[in-house]
Order: structure tokens, then C-alpha cells, then sequence
């Protein structure tokens, strides 16, 4: 009678996988012999180069009214700043700090609105019928334009700047997170309506790890908007904050503060993009090794 | 009561309804998508005895997967009546059949949930019904896993092993529920000939270990003499019941099997049925209803 | 043999030929929708009366306009030439900055997509930049460009220049390469597996990343329209239009630019969508 053969019966020799030492010296000097992180040193210095010589090398017409690199960079790491704003003066964390709370109270509203919202207008077709349609109605107008209506409802200055990043991060969160439950394979249903699952395990076990993939990058799509509506906010009625900062600056014509500010805008909003993109990925174990498998 | 009367006409025994003697009398199908109807079932009736291993052969888009679909209780059926040990499962009182873990699929493509690891698929159904805690129910699934074939995997996703792995793996996710009905719509459909002919012999092994009536669609004529007790042949859509052929090959059986001389009998008598239905299929332009 | 004449289908009739409209007003979802606008509106209109009605204002949704005001307002508004201009102005400008962004965008994201080493160069400080919200760039944009239109015809080229970059390289990561291989086995030189397999092959992220833009863009240009008109001149448009109706106490009319620029905005992507279609015969099948 033949029999299948389990694995261990296979008389196999064991892998021999390297220890984590040694592969990732390999890994390092693969690195350095490929030309790629030298062509993006390249990359980034030829464009600081650029940057430089139309801002203060040459002193090319308008640029020269825009601070240079090296000017910027030496304002930023000094200690008794000119223009007011560097590494060293507590109001630039201040501003930073201020920015940074607001996303973060944003951001957690939006997620504890936008997905349980998401996933009961993916997951109940009649729920979606009645909600969906209101949805798609108010998000084709854009955050600034709630910034009248926001002055009106709220008093003071930190909760319209509140509510404009929230309402932001709640549209794209909603959608993504309802796209998510609907990619999620017909089969995947069945197969549990098959093993005798209630709809409270369906919801549990099926549709909420279906859509987590969707639901992430919904959220990292979410602290970007949620960033832009800040700082446009900010803008047009802060007090503190990087957005704010930016336009006082310019309207006292100081204008390396600006420059600061902006790239500091920068980093902030890849730093909290890229913690969104973290944590889904160590939520997400089996599809990222799914995603190593098939190489990418 | 009206349901004892049709076990006892069905069944043949009087008092204990037999597990998995499953009954299709006459069951019509007709979709409509878009305004057009179609008929995708057309009056097809079939007994199926407990533990009969049961092949149903027809060309693409037959309406194969909608019988099955039926059976399970995944959508309805326009007429007729479906019984499972006597119980009306889907008919005109009642259009859709409950699904429940007495008739469980394998799907096509493979459904098990890529977000758990193969250990924790398999003790979805007892933990989810309540019949086992959570970590008995781990545990009896890492020991059916490993009878399988499969112990060292228990705690890898299905994203990480080989499809043939995983598709046994979904049978055993199946079979930790003691279903009455093992339905199993093409599952090795998509899988080259080396590992299909593994697959036969593993899923050979199970059916004989457990005897559960095995409801299996294919369109392969050669898979089906090999494995299945009775071997049903359905016209293309919509679909009816062109032949039946019993294959007598004594179990267990094994690889040997196709090379002999009742293998190639069967093969012959079931073949111009099959090729008949496959032609005009191919003329139709026939494509796979998903 | 069986001929396909002999196969007899009983029931299978001709497609019926339901126009759009009768198909839409027959769905359900349609009917549900209208309900749930209704119920909406209704909402908002006791919310917003409260103060009138039971002498208790709600507490946010009180102090809104109600739709009805909106709606007197919006007719009044209709009438008018100012109201026109602004919607003809802020179009210009997205017009404007999105067709150049999409001019510059596509190639640089073609390029950055086919050349390693271009990519290698040019992407890092593309990626460095583009977490800099577009808006950050308006008061370094005003200082530097010598007109206002300019300011914010840059903003808004930002906007959409990055979105489509992404899009176009990642949709050209998605080209089979079984495309392309099936293509060079049957003679294609390098111009022609460009044109005929990779373009069309990113045709769709193309345009997903031009609705994407689209929205932004009017993002963008209705937060520069309010922020230089709260500076200097003030330079039409429906951002203005708001703007300014806040200003002049006006409030009905705030919803009606907010509701304006929803329309508008909804159509431009409607118009991505249906150039899409045409452009993309093979999407429609399925």
C-alpha cells in the first residue's frame, strides 16, 4: 500500500542557513559594490550643488532673494541665530511639538472614525447604500474650503486646525478602508460560512485581517493628507506650528526660518509616514513574507 | 412528518438517517445578469449514497460549480430540491440552503485565510464553533497537520508554502470538522502533473481513512475514473445528466491503477461522452463562469 | 458529432436594451442614495434652525447656514457675473498647473521608471521633497515668482507633479515583463516595446494618478487662492469667492462656493474618467 511520505521520514540534510552576523556583512558589502548608493550620494549632493549655485553662487536674479544652503544650514546649527530659529531655540521644537500633537489627535480620531466606519460600509451592502452616497458627496470639496464653516463651529484656533486635518484623514481613511473590505475574496466568505462561522467571527476573522493591508496604506495616505491639511490650516489661522511658522516668516520677510521650517515639514511628514508603514508591516507578518516570496 | 417520509423513501433504512447520503431531484438553475436569462442547470437529478466517493465530469461552464454552489448553500436554486440525509436542505420552501459545517468546500483556487498560519486554519472550525478551546484546538490541528504529511508547516502562512501544500492543508481544514459532505469544486485544477498525481494519493489516503461522501467536480475524465466510485458525466450548459459510469477498481488503489486493463475500459466507455460535450463547449466559445 | 445548431438553449433571450437612465433609476442603490441626501439635508436644516425653532442652538451643527438660506443664496449668486468669473479663474489655474505637471511628470516618471541610473540619481531628492506639502511652497513661491498667477500656477504644478510620478512608476513596475519578452520575440525593437507595450501598459496608473492630481490640484489651488487673498490682491476664483463671503459677513454663500468647488471638482475627475475610458478601450470589457 503506498503510503504519502511525511517530511520527517525524508532522510534530508539540514539547511544550513548563515547566522545573521555574516549575512549581514554580506548584505553591506553587496551594497557598496553596486553603484546605487553612490549614484544617490551623487544625486542628493548634485542637487544641494544646484541649490547652491543659483541661490549663492551665481546670485541669479530671483533666486538670490530665496537663502542659499549654505546659508540655511549655517542659521540652523547656530547657536544665537539671526533670523530667530535653530536647532538650539526652543521655539522651534515648540513649533514642531505643536505641529506633530495636532496630527497625532488628528490622526487617531480620523483612524477610530474612519475605519470601524470603513469596515461596516464594505462589509453591509445596505449600510453603504445609505452612507456611501453622502460620503462621496462632501469629499470632492476640498479641506480649505471647510476652513469658513470650521471658524464659525468652533471657537478658538486650535480645533478648526484640529478638525481640518481630522475631517481630511477621515474621507481618505473611510474609503481606503472600504475598498480593503471589498477586495477581500468572495471565497474567503464562503470558506468561513462553510467552518460554521456567525457573522461576529466572519467580522473578526475575515473581514478585518482582509482588509488590514488596504486599511494601512490608507493610513499612510491619511498622515500625508492629514500633514497637508495642517499646514494649510495653520496657515490661514494658527498661532504655533510649522505651517504657521512658514507663513509669519515670510510675512516678516525673514526668510531662512521658512526654508527651515519647510524642510523640516519634510522629514517630519516622511518620519510619521514611515512609522504608519512600520507598524502595518509588523502587524501584517504573513503578508510581507508573502510579498518577500514573490520578490518585491 | 414530512421529512421522515423522504428518508425513508431516499435511504432505503428505516431509523438512523446514514451520514452524507446526499439527494439532487430535479434542480433548475437560471441566472439573470444584466436581462439575460440563462439557464445554467437544467433538471438534473442524482443520489448520492453515504460515503460514496462521487466524480461529476463536464466541459468549462457547464454549470458544475453551480450545483456544487447549491449544494453548499452559496445561492439558490430556481426549482427542485436538494436533501441531505433527508433533510431538505434547499428547495422551494426554503431557497437557500444554511451553510453550516456539514457540507464543506475546497476551492478552486484555495481559500485558506492568508493572514493565518496552516495550524490556525485548520482549528478555525472547531474553535469558531465552539467545539474545542482555542489551544485544544491548535493542538488537534498541529496533530492532523503532521498526519498529513504536513507537521513541519503548522506555523507558516500560505503565503510561505507550495500550493500543493496548502491545498492539503485545506482539505484537512476541512476534515477536523467531521463534515458529512466533502465538496471539492477543481482543486488541483491549477497545478502541474507531478503534483496532481501526489495529491490523488493523499487525497486517496484521506477518503480511505474517513469514508466521507466526496462530491468532486472536474473536468479531467482521467482523474475521475481513478479516484471516484461513480463518475457522472453533465452535458454543457445548462447542464444535464448525460451518463453515469460505476468504476468497480477495488480500493485501496494506487498508482498502478491507470496502467490497468479496467482503468482502460472505463476510460473507453466514458470517453465519446465526454469528448462530445467538450466539442460543442469549445464551439460555443464557452468561457468559465467564475 | 453535435453541430452547434442542434444545442437548444430554452430560455436565453436577446439582451434587452435598458438606456442608462432606466437602469439607474431601477437599482436600488440609486433610490437609497436619494433617501439618504434627503435625510441628510433634513438633518442639517433642524440642526441649523435649532436656535430658531426650539430656542436652543445645537451646538456645532447650530451655527451652520441651513440649506434652504444656501439655496435662496445660490439663486441670487447664480445671477450674477463675479460668481461665473471665479469659476472661470480658479478652472484656468487648474487647468494650467495640472497640463504642465502632467506634461513634465509623465516623461520624468517614464524616465525614472526605464533608466536605473537615472533613477538612482534623481529619485532621492525627488523623495526628499515630496513629503514638503505643497502649500509650504507658497510664501518661497511668492517671493520667488514675480506674479502672483505664477505662485500659485507653481503650487499647483507641484501638487500634481508628484502624485503622477508616483503613480507612472508604479504602474510601470507592473508591466509584465512577459509583455515585453512576448514582444521581442517577434521582432519589436526598443522604440517599439516603448510605445506599443510599456505606454499603454501604464496608460491606467496614468490616469489614476491624473484623477488623484486633479483632486489635489484644486486642493491646492483653493488653499493659494484663500491664503493670497488674505496677502495682497485678491485674484478671483471660487477660493476667493468663499474667502471673501466670510469677510463680507455672507454666510449662506460660503456653502455655496464650498458646494461650487465640489461640483467643479467632481466634474474635472468625471472628464479624467471618461477621456480614460476612451482611451483605454480594453479596461471597459470586464
Amino acid at each position: 500500500m503506498h503510503q504519502v511520505v511525511s517530511s520527517d521520514e525524508l532522510q534530508v540534510a539540514p539547511r544550513a542557513t548563515p547566522n545573521r552576523l555574516v549575512r549581514g556583512w554580506y548584505l553591506l558589502t553587496k551594497r557598496a559594490r553596486s553603484p546605487t548608493p553612490y549614484l544617490t550620494a551623487f544625486g542628493i549632493l548634485l542637487w544641494v550643488f544646484v541649490y547652491w549655485l543659483l541661490c549663492e553662487g551665481l546670485k541669479l536674479p530671483r533666486f538670490v532673494k530665496l537663502p542659499g544652503p549654505i546659508t540655511v544650514l549655517s542659521e540652523w546649527l547656530s547657536p544665537h541665530p539671526q533670523q530667530g530659529i535653530s536647532i538650539f531655540t526652543p521655539e522651534y521644537y515648540l513649533h514642531i511639538y505643536i505641529s506633530c500633537r495636532r496630527i497625532f489627535i488628528a490622526f487617531c480620531i480620523a483612524t477610530s472614525i474612519g475605519v470601524p466606519l470603513g469596515l461596516v460600509m464594505g462589509w453591509s451592502r445596505t449600510f453603504r447604500d445609505y452612507t456611501f452616497p453622502i460620503l462621496e458627496t462632501l469629499r470632492p470639496i476640498p479641506i480649505l474650503a471647510w476652513v469658513p464653516l470650521a471658524i464659525l463651529m468652533f471657537s478658538g484656533y486650535e480645533t478648526p486646525v484640529i478638525f481640518l486635518a481630522t475631517l481630511a484623514s477621515v474621507f481618505v481613511t473611510t474609503l481606503n478602508t472600504m475598498l480593503g473590505v471589498q477586495s477581500i475574496d468572495e471565497a474567503y466568505f464562503r470558506a468561513a460560512g462553510c467552518l460554521g462561522s456567525s457573522r461576529w467571527d466572519v467580522f473578526r476573522h475575515v473581514v478585518v485581517p482582509g482588509a488590514l493591508p488596504f486599511i494601512f496604506t490608507g493610513l499612510q495616505i491619511s498622515v500625508g493628507v492629514a500633514w497637508f491639511s495642517l499646514v494649510a490650516a495653520e496657515m490661514v489661522s494658527g498661532d504655533f506650528g510649522l505651517g504657521y511658522l512658514i507663513l509669519s516668516s515670510y510675512m516678516n520677510g525673514v526668510t531662512v526660518p521658512m526654508v527651515i521650517a519647510m524642510l523640516t515639514l519634510g522629514f517630519v511628514g516622511w518620519f510619521t509616514s514611515a512609522m504608519v508603514r512600520f507598524v502595518g508591516n509588523r502587524l501584517m507578518q504573513w503578508h510581507a513574507r508573502a510579498l518577500a516570496l514573490q520578490g518585491r | 412528518m414530512k421529512h421522515a417520509d423522504m428518508s425513508l423513501e431516499f435511504n432505503g433504512s428505516s431509523s438512523m438517517p446514514t451520514p452524507g447520503a446526499l439527494t439532487i431531484r430535479d434542480v433548475v438553475k437560471i441566472y439573470d445578469p444584466e436581462g439575460v436569462n440563462i439557464m445554467a442547470v437544467d433538471h438534473c437529478s442524482m443520489k448520492i449514497t453515504p460515503g460514496e466517493f462521487c466524480m461529476i465530469v463536464g466541459p468549462s461552464g457547464c454549470g458544475k460549480t453551480t450545483l456544487l454552489n447549491a449544494i453548499a448553500g452559496f445561492h439558490s436554486i430556481t426549482s427542485g430540491e436538494i436533501f441531505l440525509d433527508g433533510k431538505l436542505l434547499c428547495g422551494p420552501g426554503k431557497p437557500i440552503a444554511a451553510q453550516g459545517a456539514d457540507r464543506i468546500v475546497v476551492f478552486q483556487n484555495g481559500a485558506l485565510f492568508p493572514w493565518k498560519t496552516l495550524a490556525e486554519n485548520v482549528a478555525y472550525g472547531p474553535m469558531v464553533q465552539g467545539v474545542l478551546s482555542k489551544r485544544n484546538a491548535l493542538e488537534k490541528a498541529h496533530e492532523m497537520l503532521a498526519e498529513a504529511g504536513l507537521g513541519e508547516f503548522g506555523g507558516k502562512y500560505p503565503g510561505e508554502v507550495s500550493s500543493g501544500m496548502a491545498r492539503r492543508a485545506e482539505i484537512v481544514r476541512a476534515l477536523i470538522n467531521k463534515p458529512k459532505v466533502l465538496l471539492l469544486d477543481e482543486p488541483y485544477r491549477a497545478m502541474d502533473g507531478l503534483t496532481k498525481s501526489i495529491m490523488h494519493e493523499a487525497l486517496l489516503e484521506v477518503y480511505d481513512r474517513t469514508k466521507v461522501t466526496i462530491f468532486f467536480i472536474t473536468h479531467d475524465l482521467e482523474e475521475a475514473i481513478f479516484l471516484g466510485d461513480r463518475v457522472y458525466v453533465l452535458t454543457t450548459r445548462p447542464c444535464r445528466l448525460k451518463k453515469v459510469v460505476n468504476v468497480d477498481i477495488p480500493r485501496p488503489r494506487n498508482y498502478e491503477v491507470l496502467s490497468s486493463e479496467q482503468f482502460r475500459l472505463l476510460i473507453e466507455e466514458t470517453r465519446d461522452a465526454v469528448h462530445e460535450e467538450a466539442i460543442k463547449a469549445f464551439q460555443l466559445g464557452e468561457r468559465e463562469l467564475a | 458529432m453535435a453541430s452547434v445548431g442542434e444545442v437548444s438553449r430554452p430560455i436565453g433571450v436577446a439582451r434587452s436594451r435598458r438606456s442608462f437612465l432606466r437602469r439607474t433609476l431601477g437599482r436600488q442603490e440609486f433610490w437609497r442614495g436619494c433617501v439618504a441626501i434627503m435625510v441628510f439635508l433634513a438633518l442639517w436644516e433642524i440642526g441649523s434652525r435649532s436656535g430658531e425653532w426650539f430656542g436652543y442652538t445645537l451646538p456645532y451643527v447650530g451655527l451652520l447656514p441651513p440649506p434652504s438660506d444656501v439655496a435662496v443664496a445660490w439663486s441670487k449668486v447664480l445671477m450674477k457675473w463675479g460668481y461665473w468669473e471665479s469659476w472661470y479663474q480658479s478652472f484656468k489655474r487648474v487647468l494650467t498647473g495640472f497640463i504642465v505637471a502632467q506634461i513634465i511628470g509623465i516623461p520624468f516618471g517614464l524616465m525614472l521608471a526605464i533608466n536605473k541610473y537615472f533613477r538612482d540619481i534623481f529619485f532621492p531628492p525627488f523623495e526628499a521633497l515630496r513629503p514638503i506639502p505643497p502649500l509650504a511652497w507658497v510664501p518661497a513661491s511668492l517671493i520667488f515668482w514675480p506674479t502672483n498667477e505664477m505662485s500659485i500656477a507653481f503650487v499647483t504644478f507641484l501638487g500634481a507633479f508628484f502624485t503622477i510620478v508616483i503613480n507612472v512608476l508604479g504602474g510601470a513596475r507592473t508591466v509584465d515583463v512577459r509583455y515585453l519578452r512576448a514582444a521581442q520575440s517577434m521582432g519589436a525593437n526598443n522604440w517599439h516595446l516603448f510605445w506599443r507595450i510599456v505606454l499603454p501598459g501604464i496608460l491606467p496608473s496614468i490616469f489614476t494618478g491624473a484623477a488623484v492630481g486633479m483632486g489635489i490640484t484644486w486642493e491646492v489651488v483653493v488653499a493659494a487662492e484663500m491664503i493670497s487673498s488674505g496677502g495682497t490682491q485678491g485674484g478671483g476664483g471660487l477660493g476667493f469667492f468663499i474667502w471673501n463671503s466670510y469677510m463680507g459677513g455672507s454666510i449662506p454663500q460660503i456653502v455655496v462656493g464650498m458646494i461650487s468647488i465640489g461640483i467643479a471638482g467632481y466634474l474635472s475627475s468625471t472628464v479624467i474618467r471618461m477621456i480614460g475610458h476612451r482611451a483605454m478601450p480594453w479596461r471597459n470589457l470586464f
